[in-house]
């Protein structure tokens, strides 16, 4: 059997998600023989690979620079999974929606700030309107639900996958947790 | 309770019962183990159907009914599951997370909450409306209790435990569609109310975070809602 190409990746979230995946232990080496990460913050390469199997996407879509990456790992992989509440809902990103950027941006880079307030302007992306689910922005094909989802969820999820099926999660995960 | 009252005899799903005239669909069904889901009724209040979670089919006829408030008839065929029924109930407990920010992880009643334990009951993953995120008020000028409108579904709990057993009437509705409120007395912040006792009956009958107790951090807020129908008992008893 080949190994799923695999890849993960971290919008606005905060890392829990990922954590979580990394909380499943010994059992990421059986997982390991069935499939390859080849993207993500837990391993090194830059870019986004092709022809990817299965995409993992934690954190809702908040900047321009989540917005690039959620469409190009859409184009590139044949199964995208919203990863957690944030991917879902947008949950706590998208807290600042009801105060728009102008006013949050003011008070993180100016009322927040001792010495030197400006906004910045350059390397970090620009923040869009609103920080959105990931389904509101590409079709989405597995919602794992749950803040952070648990690991023995995300293992069945990645069980079910490797073996062809869209995984059922409504019975053992759910909004917050 | 008349000598008269009649028995009828119907199906609910693929069971024959048999209930008084006067008993509702819903509480026929709790009786018998039949699961429908609802947010709006809690057993001890004059039940208002608002949520129309509880909406069931009777067979041969076009519209549907919700169950806590439709009296049973006799020889009816009544379906509380169905595919359409399924839809409709998604729909609507959808258009209820759009409607208000209702953010899971960090509330106060997360693994206590009424609407975030129907989300898995009706196989609920993810909404595919658009969330509206609107600016909403947080209430906590009263000692003990906050009022988080962001966390309300209008499900009117509150209001008719304050009316029917507290007997204060200090919340009532205000406004239209998106627009309505849950408020105290003549729309004012809930500290500065005349009328409320302080009881706090109003924060446990709230199925969501909407109404909590201060001091409380995430998951924190489990609710006590035993009460209401022995308070109910004993004041018909009373009667």
């Amino acid at each position: 059997m080949t190994k799923l190409r695999v890849a993960t990746t971290w919008l606005d979230g905060c890392s829990g998600c990922h954590m979580s995946l990394l909380d499943i232990d010994e059992r990421l080496i059986d997982l390991a023989e069935n499939i390859d990460i080849l993207y993500g913050p837990l391993v090194d390469f830059k870019s986004i690979p092709k022809n990817l199997d299965l995409a993992l996407v934690e954190g809702a879509v908040s900047n321009e620079d989540d917005l690039k990456k959620i469409q190009k790992l859409r184009k590139r992989s044949k199964i995208l999974v919203a990863l957690g509440d944030c991917a879902v809902t947008a949950n706590v990103p998208a807290m600042r929606n009801q105060f728009g950027v102008p006013a949050i941006m003011e008070r993180a880079y100016e009322e927040n700030a001792d010495l030197n307030p400006m906004h910045p302007n350059t390397l970090i992306p620009a923040l869009l309107p609103r920080a959105r689910p990931i389904r509101e922005i590409v079709p989405v094909d597995v919602f794992i639900p749950g803040c952070p989802p648990p690991a023995d969820v995300i293992y069945h999820a990645l069980c079910e996958l490797i073996e062809g099926r869209i995984p059922d999660l409504s019975d053992i995960t759910r909004f917050g947790l | 309770m008349s000598s008269k009252v009649r028995i009828f005899t119907f199906r609910i799903d693929d069971r024959d019962v048999s209930a008084r005239e006067d008993e509702s669909i819903l509480t026929v069904a709790k009786e018998n183990g039949i699961f429908i889901p609802t947010l709006c009724h809690v057993d001890g209040l004059t039940p208002v159907g608002a949520c129309r979670l509880c909406m069931v089919e009777i067979a041969g006829r076009p519209k549907l009914y919700p169950a806590c408030v439709t009296k049973v008839e006799e020889g009816v065929q009544i379906i509380t599951k169905s595919d359409r029924l399924t839809r409709y109930r998604r729909t609507i407990l959808e258009l209820i997370f759009s409607e208000r920010n209702h953010v899971c992880s960090v509330c106060v009643s997360n693994g206590h909450c009424e609407l975030q334990s129907l989300t898995q009951k009706l196989g609920m993953t993810h909404i595919h409306v658009p969330y509206r995120f609107p600016n909403l008020e947080v209430d906590a000028s009263h000692d003990r209790f906050i009022m988080d409108h962001n966390r309300c579904i209008l499900c009117t709990r509150c209001v008719r435990v304050c009316a029917e057993i507290e007997g204060a009437h200090t919340r009532d509705v205000m406004g239209r569609g998106v627009d309505t409120r849950i408020i105290c007395d003549l729309n004012q912040p809930w500290g500065t109310s005349e009328t409320c006792t302080g009881c706090g009956k109003c924060v446990h009958v709230c199925p969501t975070g909407a109404l909590v107790e201060k001091g409380k951090s995430a998951s924190e807020m489990a609710k006590q809602q035993e009460f209401l129908p022995y308070l109910t008992i004993m004041r018909e008893e009373k009667e």
